[in-house]
């Protein structure tokens, strides 16, 4: 089992007036090949970071990533990203978005065609490959940036919000994708979110992580996600036990955030 | 005044009546069902009406108050005809008498035959003159008078009216200054149309463009001439671009770059070319290279900045998707910052094009050989204003077909520019 192994990460900015902000601290994760993890916190918790250190753009202070026992340094094709939006190539057409990856790597154009024409379908835009990506929706571009960020068969698929900017019935549907995508790949994924809700969903893994420090404050495994993969997500919402543990997460995110709001006022 | 008034009614008369004609078709399409237009800025849509009906205006006002042949009304035109007034002097004897000018005026390039006077009994002679349009005469009157010399001598009055020197007697089609050195200065009524060295006719205009599209003009063919400015300023930003582009990205991606260069561009960017004329002639003389580092430096800081706005623009996310799939730097290089930059190299070029263009005609007025500035301004020397008014609307239609290419070629090739 190749595994990824997050170790004591730590993250300290120092800033230019001599104090410093201690955005992660002592972070111990362990993800085996194939699970989902969902990452859940009040803003300035230091989910985007953990996810940069991981995807390679950052290097922490302390601690290490381990990716099947080798250490991570930068950013690299065994880590793939999928961006809120904005992230996509509007010089190119969807198949080029698509296969950007495996043309970095000089793929047999033959093969490089299977990719895309397999993945168009995967994600259900089989006739928008020659489609400018500027003439999608927003949900059609996501769909594309999930095809791009699989073409390049990554080990861990990392997910900043990936459904954030979309409206809730479009964001429905891409869960469906993103559970769907989930099973019939079998890639590790770790996806943050703000919604408490999708985090439940799609979590089969949930970590809730709490602010200043950043740092691990409750993980959940849940089964909804494995629901989720053959049966409709709204009847999954329905199921037991979903709507105690939403909101118990959602006390905790709130006491949370009423914590740093009081700590704030009575610093000011 | 007179011409400002015009238009603006020509202006709201034509809103009455094309607003009175069209009050029937209701445009169809979204904005039509807006109620919200004053401030909507997306509901403005120029009026297709009001552009044919300004371009027309122009046109007819330049054709009535030149008298051209294409525009059926004119403006009152310069009085062309004989007229004549009359004048009194008196002698050193104290004896005053009137003598008669008859005057001929005739369009400038007639040579008509002065009219015959009748001679006078008496001290005071008739005289006879011709004028030109637009013109006046000096008439020394007194000169066929007898005992002129003398010192009694004086003209005290024209058309019945008292004179003084220095001062201005309206007559019959014009008006008369008597000289301190008792003369009669004659001025013909000019009208409100513009003599031709002022403001040629379209029909001259016309007529000199094909005269000299046919035979050329200073040795050189009306097509040399702005094929020349044309060359100039598509050479001298071809390398602006070819050196600016470059280092607009260096800029963008290295801090030692960036640096370096930051003071220098800032620097050099609001000094405008026109104020380098002077340098560069005296360092690289009148001629071609000259001119084409004039241009490559009129262009080039607008470049840079271009490009290195191009690659500062950059969403952060698309580098960082790009390395996560596995793109080297040359690979992000080629494959997303320099297209990515493409929409702002753009804008840069359409700015650095109109600069340019601009520039080399300020150039030619200053020294040159050939080129549409030099067309000019060599017609300005001798008082030829159909070829300046003629180089002038042709230095305008290729400045816009200029930023029409440019705008062509943009939606060619970056047509995702401001859509995502």
């Amino acid at each position: 089992m190749s595994n990824l192994i997050i170790e004591k990460v730590s993250m300290r900015f120092d800033l230019p007036d001599g104090t410093h902000v201690q955005a992660l601290k002592d972070i111990n994760l362990e993800l085996k090949t194939g699970e989902l993890m969902s990452v859940l916190g009040p803003s300035g918790c230091g989910k985007t970071t953990l996810l940069n250190i991981v995807a390679g753009f950052l290097a922490p202070t302390e601690g290490s990533i381990t990716l099947n026992n080798q250490a991570v340094y930068g950013p690299a094709s065994d880590r793939g990203m999928v961006f809120q939006q904005g992230a996509l190539f509007e010089w190119m057409s969807v198949s080029e978005n698509i296969s950007f990856g495996p043309r970095m790597k000089n793929t047999p154009p033959a093969r490089i065609k299977e990719i895309v024409d397999h993945l168009l379908t995967t994600v259900g835009l089989q006739d928008f490959g020659e489609k400018a990506v500027y003439e999608l929706s927003g949900g059609m571009q996501q769909r594309v940036a999930l095809a791009r960020c699989l073409a390049n068969e990554p080990e861990v698929i990392l997910m900043d919000e990936p459904l954030g900017a979309l409206d809730a019935l479009t964001r429905e549907k891409m869960q469906g994708l993103v559970l769907k995508l989930w099973k019939e790949t079998g890639k590790t994924i770790i996806l943050i979110t703000h919604s408490v809700e999708e985090a439940l969903l799609l979590g089969e893994r949930l970590l809730v992580m709490a602010p200043r420090p950043g740092r691990v404050h409750k993980e959940y495994r849940l089964p909804f996600a494995e629901d989720g993969v053959d049966q409709d997500l709204r009847e999954v919402k329905k199921s037991e036990g979903f709507d105690a543990r939403r909101e118990e997460i959602l006390s905790m995110i709130w006491e949370m955030e009423e914590e740093i709001m009081g700590r704030s006022e009575a610093s000011a | 005044m007179i011409i400002l008034a015009m238009y603006i009614a020509i202006f709201a008369a034509a809103y009455f009546i094309v607003s009175y004609i069209q009050r029937g078709n209701k445009s169809k399409g979204f904005n039509s069902l807006k109620t919200v237009t004053f401030g909507d800025e997306s509901a403005v849509v120029p009026n297709r009406a009001a552009a044919f009906i300004s371009v027309l205006t122009i046109f007819l006002i330049w054709g009535a108050f030149t008298n051209s042949k294409l525009v059926p009304f004119h403006v009152s035109g310069p009085f062309i005809g004989d007229t004549e007034f009359t004048y009194t002097a008196q002698n050193a004897a104290g004896e005053s008498q009137k003598g008669n000018v008859s005057i001929r005026v005739h369009r400038i390039g007639d040579k008509p035959d002065k009219r015959d006077v009748a001679a006078n009994d008496g001290f005071v002679q008739n005289d006879s003159v011709l004028v030109g349009a637009w013109r006046s005469k000096l008439i020394n009157v007194k000169r066929n008078d007898e005992g002129y010399k003398e010192d009694g001598y004086q003209i005290i009055a024209v058309d019945g009216k008292p004179i003084k020197a220095g001062e201005t007697v309206k007559v019959d089609d014009g008006k008369v200054v008597l000289t301190p050195k008792k003369s009669l200065n004659f001025t013909p009524k000019k009208g409100l149309q513009l003599e031709p060295i002022w403001m040629p006719s379209p029909e001259a205009v016309a007529g000199r463009f094909m005269e000299i599209a046919d035979t050329g003009y200073q040795n050189f063919g009306l097509w040399e001439h702005l094929g020349w400015s044309l060359f100039r300023v598509v050479v001298g930003f071809l390398i602006g671009a070819l050196v600016g582009i470059p280092l607009g990205y260096a800029m963008g991606l290295s801090g030692w770059f960036r640096g370096w260069f930051d003071p220098i561009v800032e620097f050099m960017r609001p000094v405008p070319p026109l104020a380098l004329i002077p340098l560069i002639i005296i360092w690289f003389g009148i001629w071609e290279t000259g001119k084409i580092v004039l241009l490559f430096l009129a262009s080039l800081w607008i470049m840079t900045i271009a490009a290195r706005a191009g690659v500062s623009g950059i969403n952060i996310s698309k580098v960082h998707a790009a390395y996560s799939l596995g793109a080297s730097k040359r690979q992000l290089m080629w494959h997303v910052i320099v297209p990515n930059s493409l929409p702002e190299i753009f804008t840069g070029a359409r700015v650095a094009m109109g600069v340019c263009w601009g520039t080399v005609v300020a150039a030619e007025l200053v020294a040159a050989q050939k080129g549409a500035g030099m067309m000019i301004i060599a017609a300005s020397k001798f008082q030829l204003t159909d070829i300046v008014l003629m180089g002038i609307i042709m230095i305008g239609i290729i400045g816009y077909g200029i930023d029409i290419l440019m705008r062509k070629t943009e939606n060619w090739l970056v047509p995702w520019k401001g859509k995502l």
